[in-house]
């Protein structure tokens, strides 16, 4: 019997997954994490990517692709709070100031910034789930 | 058989207005069980983000967020306001906004000035008919609410609260108590203390990657974010049950209107009948 941690993922609007499991990989703010049970106390936040969890008595690994979030470490328990969005601080802004705009309804044209990080972000998010399909190619 | 052809008319035109009503009925019927069931999906990521934001603002960190700190004095106030799109929903805008307007009455009776942030169209042209200072506005949410659509008004009011621009922040919104019955509520969001807070396990402090001060920050903020995102699906959940039940006695109201106008229908017909008899009778007998 090897040791087990229980794994929740959820985001706002559902709950993404939830089980037993052997070891997790989670992409972290500061590069990859792997997680075994009996972890010391943990927060971080976590980059768009694929999170991956041994499962407990499979010998198969769950890829779970989440957008970012947050990744809590308990002796017994993981939390992923994920994001449903890809965010960003450039992002958040940009529709801060959309909805500060439509409150305003003024009628500045400033698409253009707002653009480029949104690129940049879907970027990321492409990159990312790339990696998790090669990850998953690899594989089988 | 005078007015017979008119209130034949006017039957028909009834009916079709129940058979509206009657689909309206259905339609939210389904989706109410449809925003029932999102109510309870948002759940275990409301109940664990509590959890972890319980030991944070518990552990011994030496960072306190703006969030959690009480200010001595409140000038101002930021008041979120959520309402639905579409109305025919009963009187549910109608409570939820006598609410807010009561409150900021309140408010500024003790001098406090205000600042709306409204979450659907019907809070929104109430706020702007009423001269309210609306700082951010959010409409058209669709019967699946997202959290994307959210962050941005939601962010204009995070953001002056953390610029000191206001020092309190409310939300008002529709609980869902069950399909009969809806309630207005306002709740106090920022900063965050009592319940929503909660007390956690055991006392320890995390390992927090790459610091403190950028998880809270970014864990806080999803916080408000899905105690916002929570209302938004209970006001949903509420405006689809009430539209139900407003549908259902309209309906209901169709088919009693319905029912007199018959009977007056059969009444004058019965009464042309009658006259023709007495008529041909009358005629027979003055040719015998």
């Amino acid at each position: 019997m090897v040791a087990t941690v229980h794994i929740d993922v959820v985001s706002a609007e559902e709950s993404i997954f939830s089980g037993e499991a052997e070891f997790v990989v989670a992409p972290a703010q500061m590069g990859e994490v792997g997680i075994y049970p009996r972890h010391a106390p943990m927060i971080t936040s976590i980059k768009p990517g694929a999170l991956r969890i041994k499962l407990a008595d499979k010998n198969e690994e769950q890829l779970i692709y989440i957008s970012g979030g947050i990744l809590e470490v308990q002796p017994g328990i993981i939390t992923v709070l994920a994001d449903t969005a890809i965010r960003g601080h450039d992002l958040d802004e940009a529709q801060a100031n959309a909805a500060k705009k439509a409150a305003e309804e003024a009628m500045k044209n400033r698409a253009s910034d707002v653009d480029y990080a949104k690129a940049q972000a879907e970027f990321v998010e492409a990159i990312a789930q790339i990696q998790a399909i090669e990850k998953l190619r690899k594989k089988h | 058989m005078a007015g017979s052809k008119e209130i034949r008319t006017k039957i028909k035109s009834v009916e079709n207005t129940r058979k509206i009503t009657k689909a309206m009925e259905m339609v939210a019927a389904s989706k109410m069980r449809k925003a029932q069931e999102r109510m309870r999906q948002a759940r275990p990521y409301a109940e664990k983000i509590r959890n972890v934001a319980a030991h944070l603002s518990y552990a011994k960190s030496e960072y306190k967020h703006p969030f959690l700190v009480k200010k001595d004095q409140v000038k101002n106030i930021g008041l979120i306001v959520v309402t639905s799109d579409k109305g025919l929903c009963g009187g549910l805008n109608t409570n939820v906004l006598r609410m807010s307007v009561n409150q900021m009455k309140q408010w500024e009776s003790q001098g406090k000035k205000i600042q709306v942030s409204a979450l659907g169209n019907k809070g929104f042209g109430f706020m702007t008919r009423i001269n309210a200072n609306v700082k951010s506005h959010i409409t058209g949410l669709g019967d699946t609410p997202h959290v994307e659509k959210l962050i941005g008004a939601i962010k204009v009011m995070l953001d002056a609260y953390i610029n000191h621009e206001i020092d309190q922040l409310f939300i008002c919104y529709t609980k869902f108590i069950n399909t009969m019955k809806q309630e207005p509520v306002v709740d106090q969001l920022l900063p965050l203390a009592g319940e929503k807070i909660g007390s956690p396990e055991g006392p320890w402090d995390y390992i927090y990657e790459p610091d403190a001060q950028m998880v809270i920050d970014q864990l806080l903020t999803r916080y408000i974010e899905s105690l916002i995102y929570h209302g938004v699906t209970e006001n949903m959940a509420s405006e689809q049950s009430a539209r139900m039940v407003a549908m259902k006695s309209a309906s209901d109201n169709a088919k009693n209107v319905i029912d007199e106008l018959k009977l007056i229908y059969n009444k004058a017909r019965q009464a042309a009948i009658t006259k023709e008899i007495s008529e041909i009778v009358g005629g027979a007998a003055a040719v015998a």
